[in-house]
């Protein structure tokens, strides 16, 4: 077994190396499935917006598909979905993407989850990736989701996202103090 | 809903390879670490897939740092190569490698770095490429210098390079950062020294390798990198 590269900050200067083109949009307008835009602001301890974080997504597409050979169905995955989407925060810590709800998943139950999209979070002072989840306000199967249950109910609400308006969702990331966002290991 | 699907697990990092979070001696973790303990979750299909080529077309001008521009940049001409493995010691093949750094003067291209030092108007220094079918990669790029930073009284950053890899699913998804032997800032910077597994830490410094040097041209640097894999042990999901 080869040991692990451990690792590190991204430092405050990678978006020469890092931003990509469109990396804000997760589905193309070919995507099947309801469209919808997410917008949110990380903030810290003090809850003073990060202008220096890096903000990564991963999902399925509207039918609950991956765009990867671990899902066995993913040969008719839908081309308009790319899956993966990448930002970097703005100087008021602002970020967003451009989707489509995501499908259920099989979980570890057997049963399906709850529509989720993966998030990764990455900063200047994070010496290490943080992982969470973004659920959506109102949908009736979080009740039964496996992922979700795991986590106490106080908390829980730092993982949906609400809706604004329309398909506009919001969904803020606190690293820390009141409010802080639910945190995996996983 | 799918039947039953039979996946692999990874294994977790072990104790020690990774920093905390919560690491006083880098002043900017104080706000920035979740105080809440990780709540761990299983892996699912969620976190057992992932981005396996995220976007575009990769030319070859990417990987040469050095060939970006119409002159050549300033500094010491070197080539960063090795092999992007998973924890089993397999190869990943065709996975993208993404790198980023400060110029030959300690100076990166970015609005809000201020440092006294010159930029180089043919160094960018932003590059990517992708494994091949061993999983090697290789860039041509110039060796960065060291640069001052705030953290504490008179602190400069040991000269090194950032790397970005994704690897086979969500789970082995990294952010590093490669050293150089021998770089005399290395005990003193709370960044490097960040991590608690003294045998870890090493692995983040490159070997210097006459193999890869080439005559008359470069210094060669090997730097292997190994990131979370499935572990071999089917789990009924």
């Amino acid at each position: 077994m080869a040991g692990l590269t451990p690792s590190q900050t991204l430092g405050p200067f990678f978006d020469f190396g890092l931003l990509i083109p469109d990396g804000e949009v997760v589905a193309d307008a070919a995507a099947t499935g309801r469209r919808i835009t997410i917008e949110g602001v990380i903030r810290d301890g003090a809850g003073v917006p990060l202008p220096d974080a890096l903000i990564e997504i991963w999902q399925a597409d509207s039918s609950g598909t991956y765009r990867h050979p671990a899902d066995p169905n993913h040969a008719s995955s839908d081309r308009g979905v790319n899956g993966f989407g990448r930002v970097a925060t703005d100087d008021e810590g602002r970020f967003a993407f451009q989707t489509v709800m995501p499908g259920r998943v099989p979980g570890p139950d057997g049963k399906a989850q709850a529509p989720h999209i993966a998030v990764g979070v990455l900063a200047r002072g994070l010496l290490t990736r943080l992982v969470t989840r973004m659920y959506f306000d109102g949908e009736p199967s979080n009740g039964e989701d496996a992922v979700l249950s795991l986590v106490p109910a106080p908390r829980r609400g730092t993982l949906l996202a609400t809706r604004i308006d329309g398909d506009r969702y919001r969904f803020d990331i606190a690293l820390q103090g009141p409010g802080e966002t639910v945190f995996f290991d996983v | 809903m799918r039947d039953v699907v039979t996946r692999m697990t990874y294994r977790k990092p072990p104790e020690g390879t990774h920093p905390p979070n919560d690491s006083p001696g880098y002043k900017s973790t104080a706000l920035r670490h979740p105080k809440q303990p990780l709540i761990v979750i299983p892996q699912t299909l969620t976190e057992l897939t992932g981005p396996m080529y995220p976007y575009g077309r990769i030319d070859t001008s990417d990987s040469d740092l050095t060939r970006q521009h119409a002159g050549e940049p300033q500094g010491e001409r070197i080539i960063v190569q090795g092999r992007v493995l998973d924890d089993n010691g397999r190869p990943i093949p065709n996975t993208l490698v993404e790198i980023w750094q400060a110029n030959a003067a300690g100076r990166y291209t970015h609005r809000v770095d201020q440092h006294q030092a010159p930029l180089d108007p043919n160094f960018s220094g932003a590059g990517r490429t992708v494994t091949d079918a061993d999983g090697r990669y290789r860039f041509t790029t110039i060796r960065p210098g060291a640069y001052p930073w705030r953290n504490h009284d008179n602190a400069w950053r040991p000269a090194h390079i950032h790397f970005s890899l994704f690897g086979s699913s969500f789970l082995s998804r990294l952010i590093t950062q490669m050293y150089f032997p021998g770089d005399p800032l290395m005990p003193f910077d709370p960044i490097f020294n960040s991590i608690p597994d003294e045998r870890a830490r090493q692995r983040l410094i490159a070997d210097f390798d006459l193999d890869v040097t080439k005559p008359e041209w470069a210094l060669g640097f090997t730097f292997d990198i190994v990131l979370r894999g499935p572990d071999g042990t089917p789990m009924e999901t």
